[in-house]
């Protein structure tokens, strides 16, 4: 069994995200192979090369896949993957856009976003937002599998020395092009891998108000995340949205703030270790799953939250 | 230029489902069936493409039961000119629903095919994009703008880091995110002309696709259940009990 693992990188680097999906190769057994297809991606693949557990990195360097667009990534995938029992990504925005086009073109089923590996062929994934556990079995010839990087706790980025190899295959398909992005400049840790998440919802009031959120998430070396209502209502951007169609986070400390926690959010934070909530509405269902909650004006308890920690 | 909208009925996204006893899956008997959210978003993009005069056609597709007809209607009844039920009483997963799709793509040449990015079911986000494999159509997904221009279209992305733009060549697929648009509602003469819009029934096998499963589900589970903790009553017993006694911070 040779499981091929899709690099989730930006070229430059690695993302996080890479470590936690080769945990689950792991669990699943047999050797591990990275892909990681970019343009001028060296420095991402030397680093897959050091991860722990990785017999072989794969790169495939070319323009044409600077961008992950999924017509050029897919049938490069695709074509190196036949030989392989198992092909992970992670269940990232790239990992989602590419990998069911791949499985389409191998002609087999995708099993998205697993949460725990039983053996080989079997895994359990979340479904209806969380509110149940499937365990499902694949007889397919090879396995392509999303992975909910929550479910995994991520293997060491050094301590491997694998050979990189590089590889040709599939390119511009002429389909697609990319024209452009705006991505979220931060200071503060990524969403998904941060240790500690403050988030805020529509008791937040503005995108104005969440420069308290911002004050505190930086005095405990947080990040900020948001409801659906507060995005949907254009308080902060989409790329900070957590739950059911959005992020997945499970952080040691959730802080939710003026956040009713419906169902589509608790599905993407209620498997962070610990989670407090500040509402003023001391019925609100975000109460139900909070280890620690505090019914009060937010707007008094968040300055008082960060003058004391 | 001809849009196809593949929708999918499930269960109202208020619903908080439950497990059945024996683990076979989730118990829907007598629970408030919905087209997913998503879909509602393909819908009311594609009318939007009509009213300005992009698109000419709006033909509904969607895969399930004779039941999943409520939903056709209710597109029919946003703006979509006719509908299109391929009749399953099967669950199916998502490669055997792109391929029905792939079937009915062939047969109604479509310029462009819009449908949600998931369904709140399954929670799969898989039948967009295996559907662009199966057509060789380039795929823009999770998007939250949309703008056909000639012979392109340029899809605007909801990705991890923020936004992420696109070109795509016509044909194209287009799955939906929250915020590319906020749907209508049906009003009640449109709801009533709708059930005079032509609605067509075909079987998966009228469409010469087979729909076996490389993949079963063996049980279905509750969740770990997170209990409720305690409220504290002010500020400086929660700061005392993350660090002393959840030792977070």
């Amino acid at each position: 069994m040779t499981i091929l693992v899709i690099a989730e990188h930006t070229n430059a680097a690695l993302a996080p995200a890479t470590l936690n999906t080769v945990a689950a190769a792991a669990k699943i057994g047999g050797d591990i192979h990275v892909l990681v297809a970019g343009a001028a991606c060296g420095a991402a693949a030397e680093a897959a090369g050091k991860i722990a557990g990785v017999a072989k990195v794969l790169v495939a360097d070319n323009a044409a896949f600077a961008h992950q667009l999924p017509e050029n990534v897919a049938p490069l995938v695709a074509e190196l993957g036949k030989g392989y029992s198992h092909i992970l990504a992670a269940a990232t925005s790239n990992g989602k856009n590419i990998l069911p086009r791949v499985a389409a073109a191998l002609d087999v089923d995708q099993i998205s976003e697993i949460i725990a590996v039983e053996s080989a062929d079997t895994f359990k994934r979340p479904i209806y937002a969380g509110n149940a556990i499937a365990t499902v079995q694949s007889s397919a010839a090879v396995k392509v599998i999303t992975v909910r990087a929550t479910g995994f706790d991520p293997v060491a980025a050094e301590g491997g020395s694998a050979a990189v190899e590089a590889v040709g295959g599939a390119a511009d398909a002429g389909k697609s092009a990319f024209v452009g992005e705006e991505l979220a400049k931060s200071d503060r840790p990524e969403l998904t891998a941060a240790k500690i998440v403050v988030s805020g919802g529509r008791g937040m009031q503005n995108g104005d108000n969440f420069k308290h959120l911002y004050a505190l998430a930086d005095k405990l070396g947080a990040a900020v995340g948001a409801s659906r209502a507060a995005v949907d209502a254009g308080f902060v951007p989409n790329d900070m949205q957590v739950g059911q169609t959005g992020k997945i986070v499970a952080p040691q400390l959730y802080i939710a703030v003026g956040i009713s926690g419906a169902i589509q959010h608790l599905a993407g934070m209620k498997d962070s270790k610990v989670i407090v909530a500040i509402n003023k509405d001391e019925e609100a269902p975000i109460f139900q799953v909070a280890d620690y909650g505090l019914v009060a004006d937010l707007f008094e308890a968040v300055p008082e939250l960060e003058k004391l920690v | 230029m001809k849009v196809l909208v593949a929708v999918k009925r499930v269960v109202d996204y208020n619903v908080k489902v439950r497990v059945k006893a024996d683990n076979s899956g989730v118990d829907l008997a007598n629970v408030k069936m919905s087209m997913n959210p998503f879909c509602e978003i393909a819908v009311e993009e594609a009318v939007r493409l009509k009213e300005k005069g992009v698109a000419s056609e709006i033909v509904v597709v969607t895969i399930g039961p004779a039941t999943a007809q409520e939903q056709l209607r209710t597109a029919l009844a946003l703006g979509a000119d006719r509908a299109i039920l391929v009749e399953s009483a099967d669950e199916l997963n998502s490669l055997a629903v792109a391929k029905l799709l792939k079937a009915v793509v062939d047969k109604e040449q479509p310029q462009l095919v819009i449908m949600g990015k998931q369904a709140i079911d399954s929670d799969n986000n898989q039948t967009g994009q295996m559907l662009g494999a199966l057509t060789g159509f380039g795929q823009g997904t999770f998007a939250s703008k949309v703008e056909v221009a000639g012979d392109k279209v340029n899809v605007t992305r909801e990705i991890d880091g923020g936004l992420q733009t696109v070109a795509l060549n016509l044909p194209a697929i287009v799955t939906t995110d929250l915020r590319l648009n906020e749907p209508r509602y049906a009003s009640l003469p449109n709801i009533m002309k709708a059930k005079k819009k032509p609605l067509e029934t075909v079987t998966p096998g009228d469409l010469g696709v087979s729909t076996a499963s490389t993949v079963k589900t063996l049980k279905v589970e509750a969740p770990a259940t997170r209990s409720a903790g305690i409220k504290v009553k002010s500020v400086a017993e929660l700061v005392e009990k993350l660090k002393n006694e959840a030792k977070v911070i």
